[in-house]
């Protein structure tokens, strides 16, 4: 087939669509038109409570520009015979093949008052809810309190959401237990242990008869008090559309289509939470996203097949880890651990011999739950009980190749150890890029970093941690080299633990630790020479060997006397100016021997160095904060002056960036920093390994509503920690995705001082705290240190020939000889 | 590399060189690079941890900056080198040979310590 493609909806389903037919069609035989009926395009609905907590940007990434997309526009109708749809904007559009991709709507009981309560599916339900809950009344005598209306999966993200909005949570279930459909009864009552202690009320068991004014009624005359309710119910499949063109649909709702996602007309499609596929409709993302592909695949003539999908399941409900996977339910073999104290419920269902793993609940620890998973039909390769405790663990490299890894995307341990041995990959970042594994909830990536593991030690494969030739050890082994034993000198380390006399690899890895573990100066006798190109002259080359000035202005906070002296500085030694990044003012076009006449200037009107080029604290970017903007709830400029004046000269394996909003607005993009600070009624929210630049990565929630100074010792423990233990030249966003462990391992080791070391971390921050003073008002006060800023050793005061520039907008630029090495 | 320096510059011995004094000896910190301007040319001197002197054209072939000298001194399977801060292509100091492109490589200069003073001369 070929020709226009028309896709009816934008939602996750049609997004996955569209992108696997962009990066499959490589002969460009489709042109395609999205109709969506929302105002934006299609955005990760899995997330989308953290929309409302914490104001996540939840939008899919932009299709190619040959993909037209018309937001805002719903399709109205099918002419099937003239293959055309007409959308609500009166346009009609022409196609060779339509994809239904209508999703689904939330379904709403009918009971009277129910045309109040609110629904949980769109970035629109999600304003309005918080916008109800913002304008509850205050004078009330009680706290604002809302209800939600089904306890499942949905059902409890809709509570965090209106816990998170400050209101006083009842969660209603019609089942006996929570979750019914994903967990037993001893899960469902251990999950809703961990939510009462969280401060919500749960009522299972009870029907929910009417809405009132302020309140919800249950059966039995119970009332609740509720200034919104939120129904969350299960889903109706939006096949109304399918319906009127005379599309067969199921009883229950849903259109219906054979194992190619085919309805009766061989030109539609229905994908997604619309489709009733095999009898079912599927409304978790995963089977959606194989539909899509499936779809993808039959456009373009493949064979592929919708052939059932994996339910299993695996979140994160209020910090508590939940998972179900395989037949939970099935008639067999159970083994069943419970711990009340620690609240974990784990059941395995095991075939009538005990072998064979048929499905199983995990709630409170999950960790076992991606290799569970993955056993999921195939014999366990230990006891039931040891698959329990995590018995199958080292197991990567036994998994069936047919095994589904990632069932987000549908990837098998055949396809993963293929893509490795193949494209020979040596490392998880790659193995997710290639085959797509671990890139949707991620939950896989343990599982494939030990298959990764596994082939890379049969094909005997070391993975090399040396740093380089001179040295076998890593970063992190070297950190604790010289700690331990108290190493300061290079020459010492080398001459003790490596060989050679070092390179460029190592000799700014072994300055930068034994600047953060505070030796003096980073120009200090020998550690001068194993400065890499900017510590060595303290300042950034710039591709014409000049060099450029970044003073410290911390939080971006800066006074108007301050700002006509960096105008004045640029003008008399005719520097270019730029606004950078990170809220400073960037002076370009230095030659080595003006910069310590530049700094006597900026010193002395009380300007110090910024460390832009350092692998160090580079800004503490904010918004302007409760102090000005009509939004802000917090000091977001105080508490960002007050982190960089912490933090600033901290040396580290790589920079490290921060920032702080001062509400969930977010304009100061905490998110993409290493460690980022959002302001909440209560207190901040700490944020941690963000990035920007080549591989943007959100920052992960770390710990919620802190005071300042348990924020301060968190961001203490979690910099040190990853000065002791990244690799050179690693952010904390991989560093972070390299840790065993992950998100939960980090906060064990900090809040939980799981490692007992927080006392040492705590103690080395306050040490550089205490031990800062600022290293170019240093170098002005050592007549020996200054004496090595100058161009020609026979000629200082001789500028280097060479560097030219010439005019452009009003400002200097580079003037660049061809370059023919 | 280091040349021994059998009589004082000029008396007839090394005519084919005119030796450029451009440094005490002492002014240079072991591992950390110079640049010295010798008639019109940069050139990069280096003294290595044993004591060695090595001189260099510094002008990068790559960037087209003269910023070799600003370089990290180091050793590559037991040669001496130094990487350009630029874009950190490694070079021999004993030839200027580029040894992550073999095509590429740097003029070097002769080099001796005469008495306290440290001396350039073309090669």
């Amino acid at each position: 087939m070929t020709g226009r493609l028309v896709v009816v909806g934008h939602g996750p389903a049609a997004h996955r669509l569209v992108e696997a037919l962009r990066e499959r069609d490589s002969a460009g035989r489709w042109q395609i038109t999205v109709v969506g009926e929302e105002p934006r395009t299609a955005y990760d609905r899995v997330a989308l409570t953290s929309y409302l907590t914490e104001g996540a940007d939840l939008g899919y990434p932009a299709h190619d520009e040959s993909v037209t997309v018309r937001t805002g526009e719903r399709v109205a109708a099918i002419d099937r015979d003239a293959r055309t749809v007409t959308t609500d904007a009166g346009e009609t559009l022409p196609y060779d093949a339509l994809v239904l991709a209508t999703g689904s709507v939330p379904f709403v009981p009918p009971v009277p008052g129910a045309e109040h309560a609110f629904v949980y599916r769109t970035i629109e339900d999600l304003d309005a809810l918080s916008a109800a809950a913002g304008s509850a009344d205050l004078t009330m005598s009680r706290p604002r309190a809302g209800v939600v209306v089904g306890g499942g999966l949905l059902g409890l993200e809709a509570a965090r959401a209106l816990q998170g909005l400050g209101l006083d949570t009842h969660v209603v279930e019609v089942a006996p237990w929570l979750m019914p459909r994903q967990l037993d009864e001893g899960g469902g009552a251990m999950l809703r242990r961990h939510i009462e202690a969280l401060g919500m009320t749960v009522h299972t068991g009870v029907g929910m008869e009417r809405i009132e004014p302020g309140a919800v009624r249950l059966a039995g005359d119970v009332v609740l008090d509720a200034d919104v309710a939120v129904f969350s119910a299960g889903i109706r499949p939006r096949d109304d559309l399918a319906r009127a063109a005379g599309l067969a649909v199921g009883e229950r709702g849903g259109i219906v289509v054979d194992d190619t996602c085919r309805t009766e007309d061989p030109r539609v499609f229905a994908i997604g939470e619309c489709a009733l596929i095999g009898g079912m409709v599927y409304g978790l993302v995963g089977p959606c996203f194989t539909m899509a592909e499936v779809v993808a695949d039959r456009l373009l003539d493949g064979e592929a097949r919708f052939t059932g999908a994996d339910l299993s399941t695996q979140l994160k409900l209020m910090g508590v880890d939940v998972a179900s996977f395989g037949d939970p339910s099935a008639d067999a073999l159970d083994v069943i651990y419970t711990d009340p104290v620690a609240g974990i419920y784990k059941r395995l269902v095991v075939s009538d011999d005990a072998q064979t793993l048929l499905g199983g609940v995990l709630v409170g620890d999950a960790s076992s739950y991606p290799t569970l998973r993955a056993y999921v039909g195939a014999k366990l390769p230990g006891t039931p009980e040891q698959a329990l405790f995590g018995g199958t663990e080292a197991a990567g490299g036994a998994l069936p190749e047919s095994t589904v890894i990632c069932s987000c995307n549908n990837v098998t341990a055949g396809a993963i150890r293929c893509a490795i041995t193949e494209d020979k990959l040596t490392d998880v970042g790659a193995v997710k890029s290639c085959t797509k594994a671990g890139t949707g909830c991620g939950s896989c990536v343990p599982l494939v970093k030990k298959i990764l593991d596994a082939e890379l030690t049969a094909a005997g494969i070391e993975v090399s941690k040396a740093l380089c030739e001179h040295f076998d050890h890593s970063r992190a082994e070297l950190f604790d080299i010289i700690r331990v034993r108290g190493i300061t000198t290079f020459s010492q380390l080398i001459t003790e633990h490596g060989r050679g006399r070092g390179c460029d690899i190592c000799k700014p890895a072994v300055a930068s630790i034994l600047a953060s573990l505070g030796n003096g100066h980073i120009l200090d006798g020998e550690q001068a020479g194993l400065q890499d190109t900017n510590d060595r002259f303290l300042a950034n080359m710039q591709k014409n060997g000049t060099y450029s000035v970044v003073p410290r202005i911390p939080g971006g906070e800066i006074t108007p006397e301050k700002l006509i002296v960096i105008g004045e500085v640029a003008q008399e030694f005719g520097l270019y100016t730029k606004i950078t990044g990170g809220q400073r003012i960037d002076l370009f076009g230095a030659r080595v021997e003006q910069l310590p006449h530049i700094w006597k200037k900026l010193i002395d009107a009380g300007f110090e160095s910024g460390h832009a080029y350092g692998k160090a604290l580079r800004t503490v970017k904010s918004c302007v904060g409760s102090t000005w903007c009509r939004y802000g709830v917090q000091d977001s400029v105080g508490l960002a002056i007050r982190l960089e004046l912490r933090y600033r000269g901290l040396r580290a394996p790589h920079k490290l960036k921060s920032a702080v909003s001062g509400c969930a607005r977010e304009c100061a993009e905490a998110q993409s920093k290493d460690f980022g600070i959002i302001a909440t009624e209560k207190g901040w929210n700490l944020y941690v390994a963000g990035n920007g630049g080549m591989r943007p990565r959100h920052a992960d929630l770390f710990a919620s509503d802190l005071d300042e100074e348990t924020l301060l010792r968190y961001i203490d423990r979690f910099l040190m920690f990853y000065i002791r233990t990244a690799d050179r030249l690693q952010r904390t966003a991989s560093w972070l995705e390299s840790l065993d462990g992950g998100l939960d391992y980090l906060r064990e080791v900090i809040i939980e001082d799981s490692l007992g070391i927080c006392a040492e971390l705590d103690a080395a921050m306050e040490r550089h705290v205490a031990g800062y003073s600022d290293e170019w008002r240093a170098i002005l006060d050592d007549p020996d240190k200054l004496r090595r800023f100058v161009s020609f050793v026979n000629a200082p005061g001789t500028p280097d020939p060479s560097i030219v520039f010439e005019p452009e907008r009003d400002q200097i630029k580079p003037a660049m000889a061809e370059v023919t090495p | 590399m280091t040349e021994i320096c059998e009589a004082p510059a000029g008396t007839g011995t090394l005519t084919a060189a005119r030796w450029t004094p451009v440094c005490d000896y002492d002014d240079l910190q072991p591992e950390r690079g110079v640049c010295a301007l010798v008639e019109g040319r940069q050139v990069a001197i280096f003294r290595t941890h044993d004591g060695e002197l090595y001189a260099l054209s510094s002008h990068d072939p790559f960037s087209g900056a003269n910023v070799l000298a600003w370089g990290i001194v180091g050793c590559r399977g037991g040669l001496p080198t130094v990487a350009s801060p630029m874009y950190k292509q490694v070079f021999d100091l004993t030839t200027g040979r580029c040894l992550d492109d073999p095509e590429v490589s740097v003029r070097t200069f002769r080099i001796r310590r005469n008495g306290g003073r440290v001396e350039v001369a073309e090669s």
